[in-house]
């Protein structure tokens, strides 16, 4: 890390900054939903009266992680300040996020079998080092599997194939 | 009093011999071994995804196979980290820096075996404890009122965040993040909605399954992804012949094994110091104690069985707060707690007398269980070290198919997939902004009866805040809580870590990434 004259440019350039810029933010969000729920008083609490106190506390913890980072670091052994990994895998959470996404609207529209397939599919791909031809073969070994284990074997009620969600 | 518990023990094995609990038994005991040996599934990834199985069953035998699972997930995890050096689970990092060295001297099997035998003493004694200490809690529990109660948890919050792995501040913060989960969806008292943003879905709050899923699943997923180096599979043939320790290497591994066991249940005493803290503890002490200190870390018995023994008493202990007062002390337990909820039992000191038939077919079935992982260990070593061979490529899509089908047949809606989705995400950007999102989980399955609890305290005082230090149990709760955090405090102005934070500190990050780090000086 370079050095700089002034706290605040360091600060930034720290992860705790941002973590605890998050939890501010998320505090923030919660005491101000929160408060717009009766709170009521201390013998008769309303819905509002926790959630707005967890919001406060959390943006207080927040403004601490924060102002720790400023300390150097005490831990002995240096934390890496990058939010980001040293190798991002854009493609890899992509393809990791998608697969539930295709789940559903699989799912919904076209039963299980479709569902099962897409979603391995898809999270199969976001891996660097299978192929085409190795995602298909494992989606279909899973499809197999999962919908023999779960639409028969335990009988989760989910149409196995099924046209824009007409049974 | 001894004669009772002794009485209700015969009892429990009575339920846990049924024949279907035995076969729920069996079967979450080796699919737990199964999974927990795959690099990348710790217990909590492994007892979330098969959280799903269980919704079908009957109490009794869900929880009997959830806790199968568990402990069989951690005996898979000792497996994986002493034949590949990749600590799956954090209890089991220590153990890589003997067990590897010894798998390079062709004596991996040894390890394994003593690890078998070490865990099995360990977790023996860890139920014994649970079956004498929970009625004597359960007695002082059922004289709690709200006000101590509250308080209890607020110390089991508090130590549960603070004395786990990374920054106390941002445990408290996850913590609090939990607690917040926990309060969307209808307000029990007044039926007012919360966080729900007119969704009709979250009505019944964030489904257990979702969250565990996706911060432990999804979040993890993202976390390894291409990241995991592909395994190193020349040590890893083991043979059941090769397990069978020499009776000079019994005798090298005995006192260290009872050492492991007391400090594992002596750390499962203090509220929040989980099985991490217990190894951790356990290497130091055997170094310590040990004539040749200098030889650790070179493949030494004494390294291996130590801490997995107390890993396992620990965890066995870790039960009896879960259990008879309902106050989880890591994430592990508040999920077995959740799963519990999820079949409408209400934890707290009265399960043990309201449903006896779980509690003592628990612990009946911990040492069933128990006894079949050392026989099931022995002869399908051979396939367990087959499946670590197993490519992550494979591993993780089929994974995500098991967090969609399981987080839908919660409810049979797609609604909660999106949930997990969401909170996958969410808990990724935690876990690259430092936090450990595994106290996230112990205030949501908290939180709610926190609440409660809180509420019923403030209406009996009619408003004084006071109630909490004026009633005396409920004053040393609340002191322990402010020693908790002035000692926290106090060691970060001093520039020191707390003596009881591992020195060598496993994070959840990828597997690679921790064996990078644990490398040992053998190398």
């Amino acid at each position: 890390m370079r050095p700089s004259t002034s706290h605040l440019r360091e600060l930034v350039g720290k992860r705790d900054f941002y973590a605890g810029g998050l939890m501010m933010l998320l505090g923030l969000g919660i005491a101000l939903k929160g408060s717009s729920y009766r709170a009521g008083t201390l013998m008769h609490m309303g819905p509002g009266f926790l959630p707005t106190a967890l919001g406060v506390l959390l943006v207080l913890l927040g403004i601490a992680i924060a102002a720790a980072g400023l300390s150097p670091s005490t831990d002995g052994h240096e934390e890496d300040q990058n939010i980001l990994p040293e190798h991002p895998q854009w493609w890899a959470w992509f393809c990791i996020l998608m697969s539930p996404v295709c789940f559903i609207f699989f799912g919904r529209y076209f039963g299980m079998i479709p569902a099962t397939f897409s979603s391995v599919f898809i999270a199969a791909v976001g891996d660097k080092n299978s192929t085409w031809l190795s995602s298909l073969i494992l989606a279909i070994v899973i499809t197999v599997f999962g919908v023999a284990l779960f639409s028969y074997f335990l009988q989760v009620p989910m149409p196995i194939l099924t046209w824009r969600g007409e049974p | 009093m001894i004669g009772t518990a002794l009485h209700d023990l015969w009892g429990g094995f009575g339920v846990a011999l049924e024949l279907h609990n035995l076969m729920f038994c069996l079967l979450g005991v080796v699919v737990g071994n199964m999974v927990g040996v795959l690099p990348g599934m710790g217990p909590l990834a492994t007892i979330s995804i098969l959280l799903p199985l269980t919704f079908g069953m009957k109490p009794v035998a869900a929880i009997l196979m959830l806790g199968g699972v568990m402990y069989g997930a951690q005996y898979g995890g000792a497996i994986c980290s002493i034949l590949l050096n990749l600590p799956c689970h954090p209890p089991h990092a220590v153990t890589c820096l003997d067990g590897f060295p010894m798998t390079k001297q062709g004596r991996g099997g040894v390890a394994l075996g003593l690890t078998v035998f070490a865990s099995f003493v360990g977790a023996s004694w860890g139920i014994t404890e649970m079956i004498f200490l929970s009625p004597l809690l359960v007695r002082a529990a059922l004289q709690f009122g709200p006000a101590e109660v509250c308080s209890l948890m607020l110390l089991g919050l508090l130590a549960g965040s603070t004395l786990a792995r990374g920054s106390p501040l941002k445990g408290v913060a996850m913590t609090v993040v939990g607690l917040f989960l926990g309060s969307v969806g209808t307000d029990l008292e007044t039926g007012s909605e919360r966080f729900t943003f007119g969704m009709t879905e979250l009505d019944d709050g964030i489904e257990l399954i979702a969250l565990a899923l996706g911060l432990f699943g999804i979040a993890e997923f993202m976390s390894s992804v291409n990241q995991v180096a592909p395994i190193n599979t020349k040590y890893t043939n083991v043979s059941f012949r090769d397990m069978r320790p020499s009776k000079a290497e019994m005798k090298q591994a005995f006192f260290p094994m009872w050492r492991g066991t007391i400090i594992g249940s002596l750390c499962s005493l203090i509220p929040g110091t989980g099985p991490t803290i217990a190894s951790f503890v356990a290497y130091a002490t055997e170094k310590k104690v040990s004539k040749h200190p200098e030889k650790f870390g070179t493949g030494l018995i004494e390294g291996v069985v130590c801490p997995e023994a107390a890993t396992h008493s620990s965890v066995q202990g870790d039960f009896i707060p879960t259990m008879s007062l309902g106050i989880p002390g890591d994430a592990v337990m508040a999920l077995l707690l959740g799963a519990l909820m999820i079949q409408g039992i209400v934890p707290g000191p009265q399960l043990i007398s309201q449903h006896p038939d779980i509690f003592w077919g628990l612990v009946a079935s911990f040492w069933i269980g128990n006894i079949m992982l050392v026989l099931l260990n022995v002869p399908l070593i051979g396939i367990w070290v087959k499946m670590l061979a197993i490519p992550y490529k494979y591993l993780y899509p089929s994974a995500m198919f098991f967090v969609c089908i399981g987080v839908y047949a919660a409810n049979n809606d797609f609604f909660q997939v999106g949930e997990v989705a969401c909170i996958g995400l969410f808990g990724y950007v935690l876990l690259r902004l430092g936090f450990h999102p595994a106290p996230v989980l112990l205030g949501f399955v908290l939180g709610p009866r926190f609440e409660e609890n809180f509420r019923r305290a403030m209406l009996i005082s009619r408003g004084d805040i006071t109630v909490f230090v004026q009633r005396p149990i409920s004053a040393v709760f609340v002191a322990l809580c402010v020693i908790l955090i002035g000692s926290q405090i106090y060691f970060r102005l001093k520039g020191t870590k707390p003596p009881i934070e591992p020195s060598l500190q496993p994070h959840d990050t990828p597997p690679t990434a921790v064996a990078a780090e644990m490398r040992t000086p053998a190398e």
